[in-house]
């Protein structure tokens, strides 16, 4: 919680933009099958971003990280993750896992409707860009074993 | 707005998923499986907790005491002028709050019901959420009940705001989308990035935390955990506290007080 306030105020300079309306996807079964900007991700920083604090991932998650002293066990570890998974399965389960158990706790990284109550300089953005996507995706599509 | 239509206006803040039945709120804690967040603290931290010459908290009960015998406002009276020695008629007080205020028609936690007296009786100004003397005064009452269980009083007038206490904490919100249900009566006891999630008990309030370096309020705890959900944290006093507040007391029902509690 600490590192997460400490998170919001550092945001919180930054300038409020205007509701951006989201890259259009399409759903096809668990996934969705093509890359949201049209071009595939970096995976060097997809992990950048997985270990980021502002993405949030390592609160929930631990996975191969030796740097990152602090991982969260609410969740299965990203280990393994691109063995599991598809590019398409992934990239549904970072977009709006919800979509795929409404229950789970794992936040919809790209998705603004359906939210409530959501901080102000955090209002109709998604948690991560449609090119954060897609680098994350392009690193998880990398851990094998 | 009445407590039935606040009800509703908490029930319709749940978020729908389309297509999907709306998954049921998160099962609650069975009772003996509740415990304080004291329970996962590190050796140092609850000996700093238990010994009163350790506990920094201790300092601010110290300044409460102070004021709980100087006279103040246009009345001239004390606390101690009506009450006498707290250590008697304060002990309990704070178990039992918040507590139904047939004025206001709501439930009053312990900071509004100090503050009322302040107005009232003392005819002083109220002090500011969050002051030292709030918060030492409050610390000071509430220590009376250390060791007593929490004892939510059996008022029919407060089972509308337990709800609505109980919906808000089981809706989800902010940018993640999280309720705190999710964190504290599904994921209690595991690690979120290194901290354990405790099971969000308020017997320790007002604490003193080591991050913060003073004394807070339960309120500023919910703050808190609304600024990480990346929900927009309510002003402080506002009514939705006091109902979470009363939800969390009636939660930890029969639980020990254990204010001034320290926290990492
Ligand atoms: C608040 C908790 C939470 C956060 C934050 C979170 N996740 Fe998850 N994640 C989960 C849970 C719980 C699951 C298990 C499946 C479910 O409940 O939907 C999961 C499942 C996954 C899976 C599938 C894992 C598997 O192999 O079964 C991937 C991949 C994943 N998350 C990646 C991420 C990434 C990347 C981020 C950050 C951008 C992230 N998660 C943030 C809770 C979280
Ligand atoms: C993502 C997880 C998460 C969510 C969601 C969350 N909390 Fe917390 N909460 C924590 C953690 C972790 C702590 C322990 C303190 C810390 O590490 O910052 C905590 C501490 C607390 C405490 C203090 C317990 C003590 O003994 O001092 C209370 C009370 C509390 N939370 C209530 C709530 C309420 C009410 C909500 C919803 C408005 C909420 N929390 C949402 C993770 C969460």
């Amino acid at each position: 919680m600490m590192r997460l306030a400490a998170t919001t105020v550092a945001l919180l300079a930054a300038p409020a933009t205007a509701q951006e309306a989201l890259l259009p996807y399409e759903i096809v079964g668990d996934t969705i099958p093509k890359s949201l900007t049209g071009a595939p991700g970096d995976a060097e920083r997809g992990r950048a971003v997985v270990v980021k604090r502002e993405s949030t991932c390592l609160l929930c998650h631990s996975g191969p990280f030796p740097e990152q002293r602090f991982q969260g066990d609410l969740s299965p570890s990203l280990k393994g993750a691109g063995a599991r998974w598809s590019e398409g399965e992934l990239r549904l389960r970072l977009v709006d896992a919800a979509r795929l158990n409404p229950a789970t706790i794992m936040p919809s990284y790209y998705r603004i409707d359906g939210l409530t109550r959501v901080a102000q300089n955090y209002r109709g953005k998604p948690v991560l860009t449609a090119e954060q996507i897609e680098d994350v995706v392009a690193y998880l599509m990398t851990l094998k074993d | 707005m009445t407590p039935a239509t606040r009800f509703a206006v908490a029930i319709a803040a749940l978020p729908l998923v389309a297509g999907a039945v709306l998954p049921s709120p998160a099962a609650e804690i069975p009772l003996n499986e509740r415990r304080s967040a004291y329970e996962d603290m590190s050796r140092d931290n609850k000996a700093m907790q238990d010994d009163d010459t350790s506990n920094p908290g201790i300092l601010g009960v110290l300044d409460g005491e102070m004021l709980w015998s100087t006279p103040a406002g246009a009345s001239g009276k004390s606390c101690a002028d009506c009450h006498g020695d707290a250590k008697s008629s304060m002990k309990g007080v704070a178990a039992r709050h918040p507590a139904f205020d047939p004025v206001s028609g709501r439930p009053l936690d312990l900071e509004q019901r100090i503050n009322l007296s302040r107005q009232q009786d003392q005819k002083a100004p109220p002090f500011a959420a969050e002051s030292k003397e709030l918060l030492a005064l409050t610390a000071y009452v509430a220590m009376q009940s250390r060791g007593e269980p929490v004892a939510p009083p059996d008022d029919p007038r407060l089972a509308p705001f337990i709800e609505i206490g109980r919906a808000l904490f089981n809706a989800r919100q902010g940018q993640l989308n999280l309720s705190c249900a999710q964190c504290h009566d599904d994921n209690w006891g595991k690690s979120l990035a290194g901290n354990v999630v405790p099971q969000a008990h308020p017997t320790g309030y007002p604490i003193y935390r080591l991050e913060w370096q003073s004394l807070g309020s339960l309120q500023r705890r919910l703050r808190n955990c609304m600024i990480g959900m990346r929900a927009e944290p309510y002003a402080y006093g506002a009514l939705e506290y006091v109902d979470m507040e009363l939800y969390l007391m009636w939660r930890a029902r029969g639980m020990k007080m254990e204010t001034p509690g320290v926290r990492p």
